[in-house]
């Protein structure tokens, strides 16, 4: 396995613990980083070609130097912990069994950043985390390294975590803000970004989890040693959350770079499809990114070899490739029915549309009862046209990335499955999965 | 000062001007619809889509296009900025979308709703709509609700425009009703129990650009293109006084602010005006109202002729529009690959 630098010692004795984790070396990276100027730790980051994790795929360094710094106004660091994209657990995974490397990350950037206030935004859902996240800060604030005058450096920080409702859209970091703000989590307008105008009106930066944890191992072997690692402009390590009919599903650190065959077969990642089963398409980051079918997938169109990286992933444009996204890896073996799925991501999206602009607010419900009408075996060959219009309709006119993210799954899935929903308009009825109808209508089965 | 270009038509405006204002400035055909944005509403505006635009070129330091559509009633607009509004057939398609949206679950009951006739909906859908809709799902329903004892909330035919929200925001002293749940249930409501219930609550009828939101005192007493809107006066603490009547005959039925052409009140007026004063000797009457937002309320009545014209010159105009327009799509839009 390649380099590991964010889960390599999960299995030391009390690495959740201040104390276990100190041992292991700890809170080297804050030492190290106080003593420098704010200025070299966003420039220590910004060699480092640290992208963010969430799905994105900004430059860190990049976006923190946006941060606009008037005088007298504070700024503010916010952790994104707000992971609901069906198919990511990675973040989830960290703060649970690493929580100091997320409060470490977070003291760094804070303090790169001349923030004197910090919040974790975690989803409402992971109260088991959010306890975790309390006790290990409350660890630190015991141990000198949160509160006034951290390890004598005369930085001062306040870090919180606030707990959200559990709202996809929550996770738009302006919508976030404005949850956090304590208001109803609808995205705000950009511009202004964030960076500018953010939480309570002051510049803000918003970050994943695993960007800001990745800030640690940056900060310990220099930017330049990182960049080192990876592919390119995909550089370090990137957690992935695999998932589906893999013999091995988890959550695996690899170095980027890794070819996606290897990903999948190799007994040292998912470990195959289970059952011997063939591959048929592969969701790369995220139900938002586009679905590619395993041709695809394993080689670019032209031929070459696919890399899990953000380049290799997304080369070919939406047409013949799809994205890195936030590392959601979900394998889908020959008996999986694409139509079924994407009914099922689309449900997920309509459920999650903030309704606050109309092309999303109104599509994402006709497209699920369009996707509905198929899985009932009463579709007809215009539905698949309509779809097609229907996402293109919505995506890149709404006020944040929700409407691509419902879109793209609908364009895919159409661009290269086509046949299969031409299948069910043919066979109707007949398509009825009767076990998967009753659950989805609610019915027990006589 | 910057120089922005709309369709063609170059204009100097001052900065941090909406695209959407500048546009007004020009006036005419070029200016995109907008249903939620309002001028006199702070933050309003950006939610509803119909107004976007497309920006061929950002400014003369930063010539590159931007890369979606963007709201012109949010966007500020850059020195050189070239805008492309009706001239783009892509956002005639786009916004032909979004009004297919609004409408999808809008329950079409004109015939009954008292806003007919000066609904922002109804003239958007004659403008941007299509003949027939493609959906074929049951529509989303909502219980009617009193909110007060002088406004109904009919949520079934809400836009979600937010405009309400905005004014018992920044008119009233607290707000007691916002929206809640979210996506396609989002509804607009009040807390628990409350009523809306301030001397400027009034208000939220005017900005409601279709019936969601209608006067309890007006309720289906007449349709708004029997009455003749006729302005006037009279000395109010609270407010300007300056309002519209509607007169039936010898009787004023309602009683609005007055509106611009773009559908926005000029000054906003209290309830005291709005519900307790519908006698005539209530009033100053200053004369009829001038009305330049071509509905068919303007047809009536005053200006028959000048009015009248340019309604049948806009039915002539639709009915070109609409003729094969069969719901078609492009030709290659179906292609999957063509994107």
């Amino acid at each position: 396995m390649g380099k590991q630098l964010l889960i390599n010692d999960l299995d030391k004795d009390g690495i959740a613990t201040l104390a276990g984790y100190k041992t292991h070396g700890g809170y080297t990276a804050l030492e190290k980083a106080l003593k420098m100027k704010p200025e070299e730790v966003v420039e220590e980051v910004k060699k480092s070609g640290l992208r963010g994790r969430g799905g994105a795929g900004f430059p860190t360094g990049m976006k923190w130097s946006f941060i606009a710094k008037p005088p007298g106004v504070p700024r503010y660091l916010v952790c994104n912990a707000d992971e609901s994209e069906p198919g990511t657990f990675k973040d989830r995974y960290l703060m649970q069994r690493k929580p100091h490397i997320l409060v470490e990350g977070m003291i760094i950037s804070s303090f790169a950043l001349g923030a004197n206030t910090s919040y974790i935004y975690i989803r409402g859902e992971m109260m088991f985390q959010y306890h975790i996240l309390e006790k290990a800060i409350q660890e630190a604030y015991d141990a000198g390294l949160l509160g006034k005058n951290i390890l004598g450096s005369g930085y001062d920080l306040d870090l919180y975590v606030h707990c959200g409702a559990g709202a996809y859209i929550c996770g738009e970091e302006t919508g976030l803000i404005e949850s956090l703000e304590g208001k109803r989590g609808n995205p705000r307008i950009k511009p202004p970004f964030p960076a500018i105008k953010g939480a309570w009106g002051c510049p803000t930066v918003v970050n994943n989890v695993e960007t800001l944890a990745a800030v640690v191992p940056i900060i310990n072997m220099t930017g330049d040693e990182y960049a080192k690692i990876g592919i390119g402009k995909s550089t370090g390590t990137k957690l992935i959350s695999a998932s589906g009919h893999i013999n091995k599903p988890g959550v695996y650190e690899i170095e980027l770079g890794v070819p996606v065959e290897e990903f999948i077969y190799s007994d040292k990642y998912c470990g195959g499809i289970r059952n011997g089963k063939k591959l048929k398409a592969v969701v790369a980051g995220g139900s938002s990114v586009p679905i590619l079918p395993t041709e695809l997938i394993l080689k670019t169109a032209k031929g070459e070899p696919r890399l899990m990286s953000y380049e290799s992933l997304s080369d070919g444009g939406f047409v013949t490739g799809t994205m890195m996204g936030s590392g959601g890896f979900i394998a889908m073996d020959e008996d999986t029915s694409i139509v079924k799925n994407l009914w099922n991501f689309t449900r997920f999206y309509h459920h999650e549309s903030c309704g606050q602009c109309s092309p999303c607010r109104e599509g994402t419900g006709w497209m699920e009862k369009i996707l509905h009408k198929f899985i009932e075996g009463h579709a007809e060959t215009k539905d698949i046209d309509l779809l097609w219009d229907i996402q293109g309709k919505i995506e890149g006119k709404t006020i944040c990335p929700l409407g691509e993210a419902a879109a793209w799954p609908v364009a895919a899935a159409i661009r290269h499955f086509r046949p299969e929903f031409e299948e069910y308009v043919k066979k109707g009825r007949s398509m009825i999965d009767v076990k998967h109808y009753y659950r989805i209508n609610n019915l027990q089965p006589a | 000062m910057a120089k922005v270009t709309i369709d063609g038509k170059t204009i100097e405006v001052p900065e941090g001007t909406t695209i959407l204002n500048a546009a007004r400035m020009i006036g005419g055909e070029i200016v995109p619809p907008a249903m939620c944005y309002y001028t006199k509403l702070e933050t309003s505006g950006g939610y509803c889509r119909t107004c976007i635009v497309k920006v061929s070129k950002g400014s003369e330091k930063d010539p590159r296009p931007m890369p979606k559509p963007v709201p012109s009633c949010r966007q500020t607009i850059m020195d050189g900025m070239v805008v492309e509004n009706i001239t783009s057939p892509e956002i005639l398609e786009a916004r032909a979308g979004v009004v297919e949206f609004l409408l999808i679950n809008h329950p079409l009951d004109c015939p009954i709703c008292d806003q007919a006739g000066e609904c922002s909906l109804q003239d958007l859908g004659y403008e941007h709509g299509k003949m027939k809709t493609r959906y074929e799902f049951k529509r989303r329903e909502f219980e009617k609700i009193d909110i007060g004892d002088k406004i109904k909330l009919h949520m079934t035919r809400c836009i979600l425009c937010y405009r309400c929200v905005k004014v018992a925001e920044q008119l009233t002293p607290g707000r007691v009703h916002g929206v809640v749940n979210r996506g396609d249930v989002a509804e607009i409501s009040t807390y628990i129990q409350h009523a809306v219930d301030n001397e400027m609550s009034g208000n939220m009828i005017d900005v409601c650009p279709v019936g969601a939101l209608t006067d309890k005192t007006f309720r289906f007493k007449s349709r708004v293109w029997f009455t003749k809107p006729v302005d006037a006066h009279r000395k109010c603490d609270t407010c300007s006084g300056k309002v519209r009547l509607w007169y039936k005959g010898e009787e004023a039925l309602r009683v609005t602010a007055r509106k611009d052409k773009y559908g926005e009140v000029e000054e906003w007026i209290c309830n005291e005006c709005r519900f307790d004063h519908k006698k005539t000797s209530d009033w100053t009457i200053e004369g009829p109202s001038h009305i330049d937002h071509h509905s068919v309320i303007s047809a009536n009545h005053y200006e028959t002729g000048n009015a009248l014209a340019a309604l049948k010159h806009d039915i002539a105009k639709q009915q070109k529009q609409l003729e094969g327009n069969d719901m078609k799509l492009k030709e290659g839009a179906m292609n999957p690959n063509n994107q």
